[in-house]
């Protein structure tokens, strides 16, 4: 990257380098500027209709569409210029004159980018006055997504990501002129495995996702950066909360997984992290039942079962555990002879063709490659068949089936179980403790192609909930005289490298928020 | 506006259209164009040549024949004008109303082929199944004043009072 | 000639020799009447030497660009071993001229020998006529032309015996006038919607089906065989005026004068003397009001302005409008000229392929305040607003069909704001049901 030449331009007077062939849109943002937008896209061609982004270049004789227009050296832009402003105020009225005035009404309003425009520089009065605007009808273009018509500013990107990022031309311009609108056939909807991220391109309120229709104002959502954990992808993601309950999944660019899209099962797949029937307190067996109590408590039975109940153990770990509770958990083993395994459920993979490597993958669990790295297996039922012989069998948050509860019932080794969620399968537990799910914690995945990736936590754990890995931290580190259990993520994460090497050495502030690849350069070497 | 306002048409089946000589015409045209996507607009042309317009199952069958999914038949359909994508009379006419046209008489008469069609109004097929009268943009001939297409006869220097003898030749 | 009407003494009849003269059409016909001997020629000559003869020649594109001919065929690249293809621009759908009908549907060999002149110099091997849809006189006619050339071997494999192949087909478009502009045109030819093309890159480089392409007008492509016939200096010398603008060309003049029809005059010739002497000037006891010199597209001129213009590129721009394709709109003193511009505003709106804003949009809007004008609701400001709204749809699109709809109303507004007044004051009545 750095042997390239770079073309230098001035951008709104700040000077910035780039490489050939770097659209003039592209090099604003390295110089700090935003050129205003609707039908540019980064993970899309560019076919340059909706005419905001139109700049000054000196010496060209008309404005310049930034999208498509590549710098020469020694050009210079301006994309504030008097010129560059009217045009764009031209181009915000045209848009206003048939867009209805639903702001109050409409669910993109607060992340509009219409609204942010028109607010920064449109007229503050309309001219198009005693006209009747253009009406069309709400269409349901198929299982979650809703076409508004009327709000449509046919930037066309939706029709673009369907045609050339997920080759399936089910969307179209109809009509002409000021008639036109995003047309479908009815004999082909807009079932597409990844159509949802549609409704995300649009820039304003005209495709709606039907699951979060008038959900939740913009303004009162918190994001907070997340990964999947639908599958081994590791798609990055928004988990958008509202009052402590995760509203909606949205993509979060990162150019080397998911570039800017999710898959519809991803992004529907959120209603498991708000579930209300969970495990409130830590649970120790007294006289022959489960009583609640304090983590203290709980966290002295475990480590007097760990130390009663030698022999060979096993461990069943949920696909969705982090890298750093799978890690610690692991390690409470310490030298038995031991299976460990995770559950992975398969599914039909479904790439999106018009990216290369992004699919939604058969295996639908986010840490798969984060528990092999550890020493799991994902052969599940070799751990299954180990557990008669156990003395010591961990459960970190597996989902068990009505059969692999009765095999757990009829094993006679002490269970401990890190659960989420009520079930009857941990009914047969020594200890339960209960642990956060993703959405409640700080930790990572490893995708499948070996990228670390933090998780943000986005809502409060429910009841006395803590990180698994905090849990089994304390067991291992936390009693006795100079206590070092890791009190945070970013610590439990250091540990790892003691006993992995392929985690030493890394950081949680390397890791930032597009991740790491395992075994690649180290931090300091490479460029921006 | 689109699938919601699908004709009761739709309900009868079928018949496709390229079948037979129809088929034979467009597999002549194959070797013509390197893609087969190049050969949609004529395509179109011989379904309207069968049928007298383009239904939406018509587009369904020239996306199977030429590997192009429906709803992107449908948005070059919608975007041409000559495509009709709903039946029309036994004749079509088309007057130019541009205004080289309209500065020698034209909405004259444009308003004499309405009365005399029986359609009345723009767009409308006449009670007896026979006319539809619409208006067109600058069809090339304004020197001929004014021109109007009938099916595919195109009719130069058309006045009012040409207009019942012109119509009597279309039954 | 000015057909219908007979030749002219003052015309230079070249192309319209035979227009109205039906045995024209078949090949043998054309034979007779010297043709394919241009063909004969041009192979022989070769390729450069052809390029460079057309260069000499002045040719400039009939079409309404007016771009150098020679000089477009020369940026086809020449060793780059991929298919080439030439598209003629048979889409003539710019209000006021008909001049490519009449070639076509009189003299279709003149275009045959011509497209395969032109396809020899760019290497292209096939040729694709896009006639617009509603031509239905001119399908068959094209159609029996070019199967009678193929049968005497001057279309197809092994052209005249040269060992150089060059088929021709006819495309036939369905209704849309933005087909004309050639990005577009290649869109439709591809079977996509005629949305046109950003540039760079251009069809020379990119162009039908990703390959280098040159797209021309009926009328330049026409010129070609008298070129090669006569020689450049012949085209050159064609010249009344300034010498950038050679040769013959086809004026369609049409509106309130006694004799519509296409003439075909030399460059340079004075407008007045077309417009009162050739085409019969005034009906009785009207005056010359306005002149659209070049298509519906271009400025409009008062009366004083033509009467001062000779038709050629430059002299006409002087006058502050373009020669354009060359159809000539003339105007008498009974036009609303308000009503007039409003028709063509609702024209551009109707054509608009919805692609850039400011024409989506703005054609609409355009229109739609100029027809509460004439229905007698208009406002002061709406001048202003007008005039607002043609800036920021000039200069900022993909294509110029919105610059096309804001040349009308700009130069309508500046030349003839009394009848706007007129009716913004209600002192004229409104021609228009209130809407």
């Amino acid at each position: 990257m750095a042997d390239q030449p770079l073309v230098n331009v001035t951008i709104d007077g700040m000077p910035v380098g780039v490489p050939a062939g770097t659209p003039i849109i592209e090099a604003a943002k390295r110089a700090g500027v935003l050129v205003p937008h609707y039908c540019y896209h980064p993970s899309l061609p560019s076919p340059a209709v909706c005419r905001m982004c139109l700049v000054e270049v000196e010496k060209m004789p008309k404005l310049a569409p930034a999208c498509v227009t590549t710098v020469a050296e020694g050009q210079v832009i301006h994309v504030n210029s008097a010129k560059a402003k009217a045009a764009r105020q031209g181009v915000l009225e045209f848009l206003l004159i048939n867009h209805p005035l639903d702001c109050p009404i409409c669910d993109q309003a607060g992340e509009c980018e219409l609204q942010d425009y028109v607010f920064q520089e449109g007229r503050s009065g309309t001219r198009y006055e005693e006209y009747a605007k253009r009406y069309n009808p709400v269409e349901d273009f198929g299982p979650d997504i809703l076409y508004v018509a009327n709000r449509c500013i046919l930037c066309t990107r939706c029709v673009r990501f369907m045609d050339d990022v997920a080759k399936t031309p089910v969307l179209n311009v109809s009509e002409r002129g000021d008639r036109a609108f995003i047309g479908i056939d009815e004999s082909q909807l807009l079932d597409h495995p990844w159509a949802g991220n549609v409704v995300d391109l649009c820039p304003v309120g005209s495709l709606l996702s039907k699951d979060f229709l008038h959900k939740a104002r913009a303004w009162d959502l918190d994001k907070s950066a997340s990964i999947c954990p639908g599958c081994t992808q590791g798609c990055n993601v928004n988990l958008d909360t509202r009052d402590d309950v995760v509203v909606r999944i949205r993509p979060r660019p990162n150019l080397e997984v998911n570039r800017h899209f999710i898959c519809d099962t991803g992004r529907q797949d959120y209603r498991w992290l708000n579930r209300g029937d969970r495990i409130e307190a830590p649970l120790v067996r007294e006289d022959g039942r489960l009583a609640a109590t304090d983590w203290d408590t709980a966290l002295d039975h475990v480590a007097a079962l760990l130390e009663s109940r030698p022999g060979p153990a096993v461990l069943l770990a949920s696909g969705r555990a982090g890298t750093e509770s799978l890690g610690l958990v692991k390690r409470l083993l310490g030298t038995r002879t031991h299976v460990a395994a995770v559950k992975v459920p398969i599914g039909d993979e479904a790439p999106l063709p018009g990216v290369p490597n992004l699919a939604l993958r058969r295996e639908r669990v986010p840490n798969l490659r984060g528990a092999e790295l550890l020493g799991y297996t994902a052969d599940w039922k070799r751990a299954l068949s180990a557990l008669p012989e156990a003395g010591l069998i961990l459960v970190l948050d597996a989902d068990l089936d009505v059969d692999e509860q009765a095999m757990l019932e009829r094993a006679s080794g002490a269970v401990v179980w890190f659960g989420t969620v009520l079930s009857d399968a941990w009914r047969r537990a020594d200890a339960v403790l209960p642990v956060t799910n993703m959405a409640e914690e700080n930790g990572t995945y490893v995708n499948r192609d070996g990228r670390v990736q933090r998780y943000h936590q986005a809502k409060g754990p429910v009841g006395m909930a803590r990180p698994a890995w905090w849990a089994a931290g304390e067991v291992l580190l936390g009693r006795g005289p100079n206590p070092t259990a890791p009190a945070t993520g970013e610590e439990a994460f250091a540990l790892l490298g003691e006993s992995w090497p392929a985690f030493a050495g890394l950081t949680y502030a390397e890791l930032g928020y597009t991740g790491r690849v395992l075994g690649s350069v180290p931090a300091a070497e490479v460029t921006a | 506006m689109t699938h919601s306002n699908a004709t009761p048409l739709e309900a009868e089946a079928y018949e496709p259209v390229f079948t037979g000589e129809t088929l034979k015409r467009l597999e002549a045209l194959y070797p013509k164009y390197p893609t087969k996507q190049a050969l949609l607009l004529p395509a179109l042309w011989l379904v309207q040549e069968a049928r007298g317009w383009v239904s939406e199952a018509a587009m369904g069958e020239v996306g199977t024949v030429l590997g192009l999914t429906p709803a992107y038949v449908k948005g070059v359909v919608t975007f041409y004008t000559m495509y009709h994508t709903h039946p029309v009379g036994r004749h079509f006419i088309q007057v130019c109303t541009t205004s080289p046209c309209g500065l020698c008489g034209a909405e004259d008469t444009l308003q004499a082929i309405l009365r005399e069609s029986g359609c009345g109004q723009l767009g409308a097929t006449s009670a007896d199944g026979r006319f539809t009268v619409v208006e067109v943009e600058c069809l090339g001939a304004c020197g001929f004043a004014t021109p109007i297409i009938v099916d595919e006869d195109f009719i130069e220097s058309v006045t009012p009072e040409r207009v019942p003898g012109i119509l009597a030749r279309y039954q | 000639m000015g057909y219908p009407h007979p030749s002219h003494p003052r015309e230079t009849v070249v192309l319209s020799k035979h227009f109205g003269d039906p045995a024209a059409r078949t090949f043998q016909g054309w034979v007779q009447r010297g043709g394919y001997q241009a063909i004969r020629k041009a192979l022989e000559l070769g390729r450069e030497p052809l390029i460079e003869m057309v260069k000499q020649s002045g040719l400039r594109g009939r079409g309404g660009a007016g771009f150098p001919t020679g000089l477009k065929w020369s940026f086809m690249p020449k060793d780059d071993g991929r298919p080439h293809y030439l598209v003629c621009n048979a889409d003539e759908s710019e209000p006021g001229t008909f001049k490519d009908r009449e070639i076509m549907r009189w003299t279709p060999h003149q275009l045959i020998e011509g497209c395969l002149i032109e396809a020899f110099a760019i290497r292209a091997e096939r040729v694709y006529i896009f006639v617009r849809g509603e031509f239905t006189e001119v399908f068959p006619i094209l159609e029996r032309a070019l199967q009678e050339a193929r049968e005497a071997g001057a279309v197809g494999q092994n052209i005249f015996g040269s060992g150089v192949n060059v088929d021709i087909v006819v495309h036939r478009g369905a209704g849309a006038y933005i087909c004309g502009e050639e990005t577009a045109m290649l869109n439709a030819l591809e079977g996509k919607r005629g949305n046109p093309r950003i540039k760079p890159p251009f069809p020379a480089q990119a162009g039908a089906f990703g390959m280098p392409t040159t797209v021309n007008n009926v009328e330049t492509l026409a010129a070609t065989p008298h070129i090669v016939n006569n020689g450049a200096e012949w085209y050159k010398g064609l010249s009344l005026g300034n010498p950038k603008s050679t040769g013959t060309k086809l004026f369609s003049v049409c509106g309130h004068v006694q004799r519509p029809g296409n003439y075909e005059l030399t460059m340079g010739f004075p407008m007045k003397d077309l417009i009162h002497d050739l085409a019969g000037g005034m009906r009785p006891g009207r005056t010359l009001k306005a002149v659209i010199p070049g298509g519906s597209s271009v400025p409009i001129l008062t009366a004083e302005e033509a009467e001062k213009c000779l038709m050629d590129y430059e002299s006409i721009a002087e006058q502050g409008s373009m020669l354009g394709s060359g159809g000539m709109i003339v105007m008498d003193d009974s036009t609303d000229m308000v009503k007039t511009i409003w028709r063509y505003t609702k024209f551009y709106a109707h054509e608009s392929c919805a692609q850039c804003t400011q024409c989506r949009e703005g054609t609409s809007w355009t229109a739609r305040v100029l027809e509460r004008i004439i229905a007698g609701q208009g406002k002061p400001s709406d001048l202003d607003l007008l005039l607002d709204l043609a800036d920021n749809m000039t200069g900022k699109t993909i294509c110029v069909l919105s610059d096309s709809c804001a040349a009308p109303v700009v130069s309508g507004i500046k030349k003839f704001r009394a009848e706007f007044d007129a009716y913004l004051s209600g002192s004229r009545a409104p021609a228009l049901q209130a809407v």
